[in-house]
């Protein structure tokens, strides 16, 4: 009820503001991996009844990862169900590799019961199956629990459908910090300003984000609450207040802070409390971000004549580069297992997302855009999402950490910026 | 004047690294704003009984009088600065208005100053954010070379958020790559 209302004002303040029809994030996938494993989804019985369905949902989820290809099944009589007989042999001369069959029954409380079962057609047999129970409002979040499921169990690691993205939108001279699922739908403000709005990170529970606001005319750290929108100043000493990054056990974040001249990296608490230095250079040290084990902090600095990225120990002490190619490296960003480091290189006036494997030290840049910022990895590592600026318009797109997969996900009206993959929905 | 130009140069150049002292702060916001009855006699003392006069001063608000920092023929109304690309040392061009302003900070006590830096929108917006820091410090560590005091002047970032001017070509970029000198009631 209460969030209907929320959703109703947002609404309304939206076609204040826009004129433009809707404001949805729509996802284009510009380039696929080399196969992709040819999956059958079968329109639950029942599902008409909760447009536009759950199998539409999760096809177009799984075939926006770029692993998978949905196949056109012509209507069946009977419809077949989670526990229908399987004619494997069907399937296979259908050229499934995989197939998924359900249904949506009504209950007599009102809500809605979704089952489903995953055969795998090739080594015929039942992989496994979940139901749901779920009312009207919740069929998205249904569905891409459902992708989840066929995703980890067709592909051995975890979906990531049902998390959510971050982003900034900046339409006239109105910015905008929304939430929206992964694949663009749902979208909701948390903050709307006058003033731009940067740099939001995710609290590694989902619950919070810390940002970068600039409504008291310089950069100001918060913290924000998304469940009910109070907001807190995480740093707001005198200078810039910049590059808020959360520790994975949430006890502290690194920022960058101007307050003793230069601007330095500093550790602080979520309530504001405990600020210490954590680097002492005469350069620019910024864009922290811990590991995953929270032990190391990769950062940009320029200390070396040009920007480039270092780590150091998390509590203080000796950083060490980590690129040497090219005279402009920024904006790190660590994969979830730890082992690869994205970032934006510049290359010949190019702005582009390259991937450094820490082991090796081996670069790839996978991107062919230029105007690269803010790279964010999916919390499974598959895939990474990033702004870049097309037909002089900021939208955002992703690529997967291989560079195979690309998608573009562009907003109607306004430019996009800032991304941030949220983390796995506990 | 030349002399204290390279003075502050060498300044520059040695840099400030500060040997921070890491003292904690119970909370996460400085109070800028001054502290009324910060070091007031003791709470039961009693004013002396006095009715204040209230003054009429007509010399002050004389027509056509305008304020030094806004009369387009005073270097003071020159407020911004403007910087090479990823530099943030400050042009000789420059220097005869950071000493007008220094002069003006430190024959006005209660004058106070935000100078904000900005970059060109190339680049992570983070590292701008530094980077505009870096530009407003430069024009601070002059000002107070000059005679500022510290408490006058507060440096900050708006990195390639504000940009003066719009689009993508080498004109707009070289207008953005700017610090601006803003008195208390202009920001």
């Amino acid at each position: 009820m209460h969030r209907s209302i929320v959703r109703w004002t947002l609404a309304l303040m939206a076609s204040c503001l826009a004129s433009t029809a809707h404001a949805q994030l729509s996802i284009e996938i510009t380039g696929a991996g080399g196969t992709r494993v040819p999956v059958a989804i079968v329109p639950f019985a029942g599902e008409a009844a909760l447009p536009p369905g759950l199998s539409t949902i999760v096809r177009a989820d799984l075939e926006r990862s770029g692993l998978f290809r949905g196949l056109e099944v012509p209507p069946l009589i009977p419809h077949p169900t989670e526990s229908s007989n399987i004619d494997y042999a069907e399937w296979r001369s259908r050229l499934a590799d995989a197939l998924v069959l359900g249904s949506v029954l009504a209950r007599t409380d009102g809500r809605f019961e979704a089952r489903f079962r995953l055969f795998d057609v090739v080594k015929q047999n039942a992989v496994g199956g979940v139901a749901y129970i779920m009312n009207r409002e919740q069929v998205r979040a249904t569905a891409h629990r459902i992708a989840d499921y066929v995703y980890e169990k067709l592909t051995g690691e975890r979906g990531v459908f049902s998390t959510r993205i971050a982003y900034v939108v900046k339409r006239g001279e109105r910015y905008e910090l929304q939430i929206a699922d992964a694949d663009g739908a749902g979208e909701e403000t948390a903050l709307a300003s006058f003033e731009p709005i940067i740099s939001p990170t995710w609290s590694p529970d989902g619950r919070r984000l810390a940002y970068v606001s600039f409504e008291n005319k310089k950069p100001v750290v918060y913290v924000h609450s998304l469940l009910d929108g109070k907001r807190h100043v995480l740093a707001n000493f005198k200078g810039s207040n910049s590059a808020p990054a959360w520790a994975p056990d949430s006890s502290r974040l690194a920022v960058s802070l101007s307050r003793e001249g230069g601007s330095q990296l500093y550790l602080i608490a979520p309530d504001g409390s405990g600020v210490r230095r954590l680097t002492t250079s005469a350069a620019i040290d910024t864009e922290p971000v811990f590991s995953p084990d929270g032990e190391t902090i990769y950062f940009t600095s320029d200390r070396g004549g040009s920007p480039q990225i270092y780590r150091m120990p998390a509590n203080g002490g000796e950083a060490q580069r980590i690129t040497f190619e090219g005279s402009y490296n920024v904006s790190p960003r660590i994969s979830p297992d730890g082992t690869r480091l994205a970032y934006i290189s510049r290359q010949g006036g190019r702005f582009q997302v390259a991937l450094i494997d820490l082991t090796t030290r081996q670069v790839q840049i996978l991107t062919d855009s230029d105007r690269d910022e803010s790279p964010s990895f999916s919390p499974n590592g598959r895939m990474i999402l990033l702004a870049t600026v097309i037909g002089g318009r900021g939208v955002l797109s992703a690529v997967s950490a291989d560079g195979r997969v690309k998608q573009r996900l562009t907003l109607s009206a306004g430019d996009v910026r800032e991304p941030a993959w949220g983390p796995f929905i506990q | 004047m030349r002399a204290i130009w390279t003075a502050i140069l060498a300044t520059a150049i040695t840099g400030c690294a500060s040997t921070a002292t890491d003292e904690q702060k119970p909370a996460g916001v400085e109070d800028r704003a001054p502290v009324v009855g910060a070091g007031a006699p003791g709470a039961g003392a009693k004013p002396i009984a006095q009715t204040p006069i209230a003054g009429v001063d007509l010399t002050a608000a004389k027509p056509g009088a305008m304020s030094p920092l806004k009369d387009p023929a005073n270097v003071l109304s020159k407020r911004s600065v403007y910087f090479d690309f990823d530099k943030s040392d400050i042009k000789d061009e420059f220097k005869p208005i950071i000493e007008a302003h220094a002069r003006y900070l430190r024959d006005n006590g209660d004058a106070k100053m935000l100078i904000q830096g900005n970059t060109d929108e190339r680049g992570s917006r983070e590292y701008n954010v530094a980077l505009g820091q870096r530009r407003a410090d430069a024009v601070r560590r002059v000002l107070m070379l000059l005679g500022a005091r510290d408490g006058q002047i507060e440096a900050v970032s708006l990195g390639e958020e504000k940009p003066r001017a719009q689009g993508s070509t080498e004109e707009a970029y070289a207008e953005n790559r700017r610090g601006d000198m803003l008195y208390r009631g202009e920001y």
